[in-house]
């Protein structure tokens, strides 16, 4: 267990950094399943939810920009303590990014029609799941300071390509047989876009924790 | 949701394991040694202050010295221009070579090597004598300069390097303790350098100043780096963080961590080391 | 919290504001006041007992300055008195002066101008002034002139001090024609000791005074300074320095006179004929006063702060260097501040020159440090024990001389100290 800062004010702001940051997670994640689900049923309702939570999301990162200016500024943190401060600065960015991307989803709910007929919408809720566990996956490797579960994340990037790479080629083939869903079928490429997006900003949330945690960045895994 | 604040931590052994090369700025080619220190213990009575010590000071870089209370740093400093001398129940062992020359064998003149090695401590303490007579009473006792115009040449050049010539050269003649705490410590940090050194120690030399006066000593050190080795002991690991080039961390006596600067306050490679600049220390 | 200091009615008062603190707090100001009081009383007693000491001291001595004259014409025309030329020393040529007669005729000037009872209480030496005022200017001879040559010791009791009733009636007689007058005399300070008090004289003493002091200085000065150095700077701190450090504190607390056996003792029996000389005056007090300086020497050279001395050290001072380019001269105002109480006892000590015998009747002054000598305290003491009453103004005056010679003293040292104080 890592020793308390003899400043204890000190280690309660880090506490509180983390906080925010678990919090943004969890409300990144909720944000990807209630999207897809939303998509899927076709449920605008749920859609609708999904972005007015976006809000609280950017409200967030606001607050952990706001902390960590003043964490710079007061504690003048070096080591470990800086690396984290800087770590979460900009993993807070990416989560909100992440949500904006299930924003955009939900958004693409009242705009797909015939659901039941469409075969490639049955592909999209196992990516969605995939690119939830990465950022569950990850910010757990946040909360542990966990840089080898970091660097397990980053791989998995290449199967959420893959996923990606296949619903493609099926939306495609669909659109070229059944011309009349092109519209709908193009709303979904774009969902597919943003989930595999997702998962690559999964794996920049991995390389600050890695970097938090040790200092470098992992160079050699390709992604 | 992800909440567990208390995950069990993987060892920094193993971490250290896994991490590549940290990318740093190009290393200079092999720099000199000025000094070097092997295996040196120093006792008082029969109380280990330092234990086994060995570490090389750079005439190019600046060098700090930062630990907690009591490490052992002021110690180890003046070991290096034999001050501990002056007290009866010190002792030293090991060995520290100037330029090569063992300091603590008979041969090594005392008095020459305090010249060769200068310091300035963390009170000012001007010679209650003038502001001329403070700069050149070193050059005087050791024949630097034959005629008053040699000394003239000392005493102002001492002053500019120093960046006090601008501020007294009207009023030479008044009392060395007549000025600022800050310019009393430019003006003993002007007399160490009247008579040469190749190395200058500084002893907590900010730590009776005040922000300004403290910024304009950082800013002299970081003039005179390059010309003099500087080995400054500091309590202000920011101040550590600004002026020097290599950092050694002192815990106990012993030389736990001694490496760039800037490798030592974002990612050190000892936990001590860590604990203690991150605050956790004690 | 003091529940007496609370109020009756229940209601919370700070214990700082409650009536019983603030009766306490009138207690204490009474008590300062009181203290301050206390204070002031005790400095202007003291300030009483210093006016009074000097005081009693000035109005007797007053008359010590003076000495009862007789103005008697002589008429030096008549006599066929010559100076011997080339007679430099004052001294043979007065006794030229005597040989030719010089004694007698004042005597007949005297008897021709104021009568045979007067004449008769002219002084035996007063002739020796007219005789030195001649050596001075011989062109008094061959002119008339009036001199004020002193009176002997029984019409000067007469006079001013109501003895020797029989003369009373010839006092008053050349008082009321004014012919009879106490003179401020500074011949009082030139002249040396001798068994008539119109004549006498403090100048030998005091020579011999400053002789003394001169050799303990040279002594006590050098060697106490180099003394409280080499303990202070140089000694290893261990059981013989404790030893040493001990026993010159309490050599500073030996009474004087046992200086006075050792003198004795050791000085006289290797310098057996300079009995009574400065030189072993000076000895005597040289090891009398040089504990004290060794003590204030050393308390002064504790307070120099090890902060200069780390200073010279680090720009290569050798120890020798730091001692005395830094050490020395900032301990100085102590030092002599050390010295000069020393001084100041020394040179109003008597007991110890008692002992080695710097108590003879020295008529003339010393005229080297190996020639018998007496000091101005022993010089009091002798005079005190006079039964002649015209001693007594004259030993007022004695203490008066050696009160202004300790200030003199003193005065020069504290400008030396502070010299030295504002140069550094």
């Amino acid at each position: 267990m890592m020793m308390e800062h003899t400043v204890k004010a000190f280690d309660e702001d880090i506490t509180r950094l983390r906080g925010l940051i678990a919090e943004m997670g969890g409300l990144a994640e909720l944000a990807i399943q209630e999207a897809l689900e939303a998509l899927v049923t076709g449920d605008e309702e749920r859609g609708m939810q999904v972005v007015i939570r976006d809000k609280k999301l950017d409200a967030l990162q606001a607050e952990v920009d706001t902390m960590a200016v003043r964490m710079l500024a007061l504690r003048a943190p070096m080591a470990d303590d800086l690396r984290e401060i800087i770590a979460a600065l900009k993993i807070a960015g990416v989560v909100e990014r992440i949500g904006d991307y299930s924003k955009n989803i939900a958004k693409r709910v009242g705009r797909i029609e015939g659901r039941s007929r469409f075969e490639p919408l049955t592909l999209l809720p196992a990516m969605g799941e995939l690119a939830a566990e990465m950022v569950h996956d990850v910010l757990t490797a946040y909360a542990a300071r966990d840089p080898f579960m970091a660097r397990e994340v980053i791989e998995r990037d290449v199967k959420v390509d893959a996923f990606y790479d296949s619903v493609f080629r099926n939306l495609v083939s669909h659109m070229v047989e059944n011309p009349s869903t092109i519209s709908s079928a193009a709303q979904l490429l774009f969902v597919a876009r943003n989930l595999e997006r997702i998962g690559d900003h999964a794996t920049n949330v991995a390389e600050m924790v890695y970097f938090a945690a040790t200092g470098a960045y992992p160079t050699d895994i390709e992604r | 949701m992800v909440n567990e604040q208390t995950a069990e931590l993987p060892s920094r052994e193993r971490l250290q394991q896994h991490v590549p090369a940290p990318i740093v700025a190009e290393e200079q080619p092999a720099p000199q040694v000025k000094m070097c220190a092997r295996d040196v213990s120093v006792f008082y009575g029969a109380k280990k202050a330092i234990d086994n010590v060995s570490i090389d000071i750079h005439p190019q870089f600046v060098t700090a010295f930062i630990g907690p209370s009591g490490c052992g740093k002021s110690t180890f400093l003046r070991a290096l221009n034999r001050m501990n001398d002056t007290i009866p129940s010190a002792r030293v062992e090991g060995c520290i070579e100037l330029d090569g020359e063992d300091i603590y064998h008979s041969d090594m003149d005392v008095v020459q090597l305090r010249a060769r090695v200068g310091m300035v401590f963390q009170k000012p303490n001007p010679f209650p004598k003038s502001i001329y007579d403070n700069i050149a009473y070193g050059p005087k006792i050791h024949g630097l300069a034959s005629g008053k115009a040699e000394i003239d040449q000392i005493v102002e050049k001492s002053l500019r390097r120093a960046g006090l010539w601008e501020e007294v050269k009207d009023r030479l003649t008044d009392s060395g303790t007549a000025l600022s705490g800050g310019q009393q410590q430019r003006l003993c940090i002007a007399r160490a350098i009247a008579v040469d050194p190749e190395v200058i120690l500084m002893d907590e030399p900010c730590s009776a100043l005040d922000p300004i006066a403290t910024a304009k000593i950082e800013e002299l050190i970081d003039e005179l780096r390059g010309r003099y080795a500087l080995v400054i002991v500091t309590h202000s690991m920011q101040q550590a963080a600004r002026v020097s080039q290599r950092t050694a961390f002192f815990h106990l006596g012993n030389l736990v961590e001694y490496d760039d600067t800037s490798r030592i306050f974002t990612n050190p490679r000892e936990e001590r080391t860590k604990d203690y600049i991150t605050g956790r220390y004690g | 919290m003091n529940n007496l200091d609370q109020p009756a009615d229940g209601t919370h008062v700070a214990p700082t504001r409650s009536d019983a603190y603030a009766r306490r707090l009138k207690r204490r100001y009474k008590a300062e006041r009181r203290f301050r009081y206390a204070g002031a009383a005790a400095v202007v007693f003291s300030l009483a007992v210093l006016v009074f000491l000097l005081g009693n001291m000035a109005v007797n001595g007053i008359g010590g300055f003076q000495r009862t004259v007789i103005e008697v014409p002589v008429d030096l025309s008549q006599a066929a008195l010559t100076v011997p030329p080339g007679m430099e020393d004052e001294a043979v040529a007065v006794r030229a002066l005597q040989t030719q007669g010089l004694p007698e005729i004042v005597e007949a000037s005297a008897r021709r101008a104021l009568g045979e009872d007067a004449a008769e209480e002219l002084n035996t030496d007063a002739w020796r002034i007219v005789g030195r005022a001649i050596v001075a200017d011989p062109s008094l001879l061959g002119t008339r002139a009036d001199f004020a040559l002193p009176a002997s010791e029984a019409l000067s009791s007469a006079y001013s001090r109501d003895g020797a009733r029989e003369l009373q009636p010839l006092a008053q007689d050349l008082a009321a024609r004014g012919l009879l007058y106490d003179s401020f005399d500074p011949g009082f300070l030139t002249r040396s000791d001798a068994t008539d008090p119109q004549l006498v004289g403090i100048w030998s003493a005091l020579k011999g005074s400053v002789l003394t002091m001169i050799v303990t200085l040279l002594l006590a000065f050098p060697i106490g300074v180099l003394a409280a150095l080499y303990l202070e700077e140089y000694a290893p701190k261990n059981h013989w320095t404790d030893v040493i450090e001990v026993s010159i504190n309490n050599l500073a607390a030996v009474p004087s006179i046992i200086f006075g056996l050792l003198g004795l003792a050791v000085f006289l029996w290797l310098f057996p004929s300079m009995r009574s000389a400065p030189l072993i005056g000076g000895l005597t007090l040289a090891l009398m006063t040089m504990p004290v300086i060794v003590i204030t020497g050393r308390n002064a050279i504790k307070a120099v702060p090890p902060s200069i001395r780390d200073g010279a050290l680090a720009v290569g001072a050798s120890p020798v260097q730091v001692v005395f380019h830094h050490v020395l001269p900032l301990a100085l105002p102590g030092i002599l501040t050390g010295t000069i109480i020393g001084m100041a006892r020394a040179l109003g000590e008597t007991a110890p020159l008692l002992m080695i015998g710097m108590r003879a009747f020295v008529a003339t002054p010393p005229a080297g440090f190996t020639d018998p000598a007496t000091v101005l305290p022993v010089q009091i003491f002798l005079w005190s024990d006079e039964i002649d009453r015209g001693f007594v103004e004259r030993t007022s005056a004695a203490i008066i001389v050696l009160l202004g010679v300790l200030l003199l003293m003193n005065g020069l040292a504290i400008y030396l100290r502070n010299k030295f104080e504002k140069r550094w």
